[in-house]
């Protein structure tokens, strides 16, 4: 299938990417050549293949349900951007 | 006499623990090398006073009688690992000046063990390269140069580019690496080192910044097979902190080396013989199965009929999970904020990340956006993973045969900066040697073996089954005493 200009707006805006008119005209092709190799894939017969998840077996495990952590607030917020009162600070959300 | 900087881990370990010089020698002479040795571009930032502390450390500790397994030993750190303190940039504009107030298990480990930190080394962005020509801190340029006189600057492979040009240029003894898709091999081979990555699980992924995690693992990057085998054995362990850590003892590698390859057999995989395959590359494999022969093993043709499959899944799978991985660059918690004037949340998140993303970070997050979109999961995303599967099996049933596996690790010698970058496929077909095991998966190794007739290395590649590191090393080792390899690049960088 081929990728369009208004394809690769829509995926950008869904990776939250701002992206130029410029970005959008190299990347049509790029992502079509990408795309296009990977549809080789159609020729693998996988009927009841199980997608595989963890490539090496492993057990869940389970901690016990006890506090590891905590009171790390300066810590957690010694790398944000803007940090107001003990908080991470964003642009107004509701008006 | 060897010049301190020349001496490879164990030959450092060994000669400070017999008192041939101090802790603190070693650290000023490899802290001079990082210093000396700019045009390389191998460091984001260089700790000296961090390979400094630990030689005094280590000084103290000799003189007390309580060595540690690498005291005296400085090393590179790949700029992925976050190490408290010192900033962690995963080689990006979004996480330039990050200072992580937390130390990732593996250089935990490393530092408990007695090492020392010369810098953090450089790499592609995010791990995303087979070249480092995506750093937002510039290319990384092997120490290497093609004999025709030409001096064109090459690629040191990636995405753990600067690990191996440092190690190749002797400016740090050892380094730690990360390996998604061949990241630790392939550069490896480029430079005339020998890398290994481990079993998926050995080493934990606590406090490495994400790529793709089912394929992501780190490794070990030194001069020799015996040095990859220390590195490793004091990064790996079980680490409850991350949940696909195994928990399994870690094997004394190093005290078990032995090249001996009596009783073992090694496959030899029919499709790996790729077309426009550099004939040196074919000759090379062909000369390292005899090496292997003569160490004993028994030579068995094998087949793993998915693959010429792997580099697409691989393709698919690595940036879905990049593009869920990186969600998290948003501006909100760390790293770069762009706030344009009057931006809502919408817009600062668009904005930043559009800001601090290079071309080929956000290329795999679109693909991987793409293939994870309503209506393309199952037929991208789904599709990979049973050819995942596939692919897991044929190794499976190749080591109901054979020990290990024997394969070309790169279907090149190094190249030059620029001569690859402006075509993206055409750059991943380069991982196509490494990027199977990495889906299965399973340990694989790159040791040099040989030059070419530009008098580039070349290396190759031993493949083995789950958690048999040993064997790996083994072949190694084996394949290493027989070639011989002794080139060095000759030091034109040094001021």
């Amino acid at each position: 299938m081929s990728v369009d200009a208004a394809t690769v707006r829509k995926i950008a805006s869904l990776a939250r990417i701002a992206v130029t008119d410029g970005d959008v005209e190299a990347m049509v092709p790029e992502l079509n050549n990408i795309l296009g190799w990977i549809e080789q894939l159609g020729e693998v017969d996988t009927d009841g293949v199980a997608p595989l998840a963890a490539v090496i077996p492993n057990h869940q495990r389970l901690r016990d349900d006890v506090v590891t952590d905590g009171n790390i607030r300066d810590k957690v917020l010694a790398n944000a951007p803007q940090a107001e009162h003990g908080f991470f600070a964003v642009p107004k959300v509701i008006e | 006499m060897t010049a301190i900087t020349d001496l490879g881990l164990a030959g450092l370990r060994d000669g400070f623990r017999a008192g041939d010089f101090s802790a603190r020698e070693i650290a000023d002479a490899f802290n001079g090398a990082v210093a000396g040795a700019k045009a390389l571009n191998a460091f984001i930032i260089e700790t000296p006073d961090h390979a400094t502390a630990a030689a005094e450390a280590a000084d103290r500790a000799r003189a007390a009688g309580e060595l540690l397994p690498l005291s005296g030993v400085p090393l590179g750190i790949k700029d992925l690992f976050c190490t408290a303190g010192h900033q962690t940039t995963a080689a990006s504009h979004m996480l330039g000046g990050f200072t992580p107030t937390y130390e990732s298990t593996v250089t935990g480990k490393l530092f408990a063990a007695g090492a020392g930190m010369l810098g953090k080394l450089n790499l592609d962005q995010f791990a995303m390269g087979s070249s480092n020509e995506t750093s937002a801190y510039g290319n990384v340029v092997s120490p290497w140069r093609r004999n025709d006189g030409g001096n064109a600057p090459l690629a040191p492979g990636g995405s753990s580019g600067g690990s191996s040009s440092a190690i190749a240029a002797r400016i740090v003894p050892a380094a730690t690496g990360t390996d998604t898709g061949g990241s630790i091999r392939q550069p490896a081979a480029f430079t005339g080192i020998a890398g290994i990555k481990p079993t998926y699980g050995r080493c934990s992924r606590f406090g490495i910044v994400a790529f793709a995690s089912s394929l992501d693992q780190a490794g070990a990057m030194a001069q020799d097979v015996r040095d990859s085998a220390i590195l490793l054995e004091a990064m790996s362990g079980f680490d409850p902190k991350d949940s696909t850590s195994l928990d399994v003892a870690v094997p004394k590698w190093e005290a078990n080396l032995s090249s001996d390859l009596k009783g073992k057999k090694v496959g030899i995989p029919k499709e790996y013989r790729v077309d426009n395959m550099p004939a040196e590359i074919d000759a090379l494999w062909r000369q390292g199965i005899e090496w292997l022969r003569d160490a004993g093993a028994e030579i068995v043709d094998v087949s793993l009929p998915h693959t010429r499959y792997a580099l697409p899944t691989y393709y698919i799978i690595a940036p879905a999970e990049a593009s869920s991985n990186l969600a998290r660059y948003d501006g909100v918690r760390y790293g770069l904020r762009d706030l344009p004037e009057g931006a809502n949340l919408q817009e600062m998140y668009a904005a930043t990340r559009a800001a601090g993303f290079g071309p080929e970070v956000k290329r795999r997050i679109l693909i991987g956006t793409y293939v994870l979109s309503a209506g393309y999961y199952d037929a991208y995303y789904t599709k990979a993973q049973k050819v995942r599967a596939l692919i897991a099996r044929d190794f499976e049933e190749a080591f109901r045969q054979v020990d290990v596996l024997l394969t070309p690790t790169a279907p090149s010698a190094a190249f030059a900066l620029g001569e690859k970058s402006a075509d993206p496929l055409e750059m991943y077909l380069n991982d196509v040697f490494t990027v199977p095991a990495s889906l299965a998966g399973v340990p694989a190794m790159s040791v040099p073996a040989g030059l070419d007739g530009q008098g580039l290395p070349l290396g190759l590649q031993i493949i083995g089954r789950p958690l048999d590191e040993q064997g790996v090393l083994n072949a190694g080792l084996a394949i290493e005493q027989r070639a011989g390899f002794t080139a060095k690049p000759q030091n034109w960088w040094a001021k």
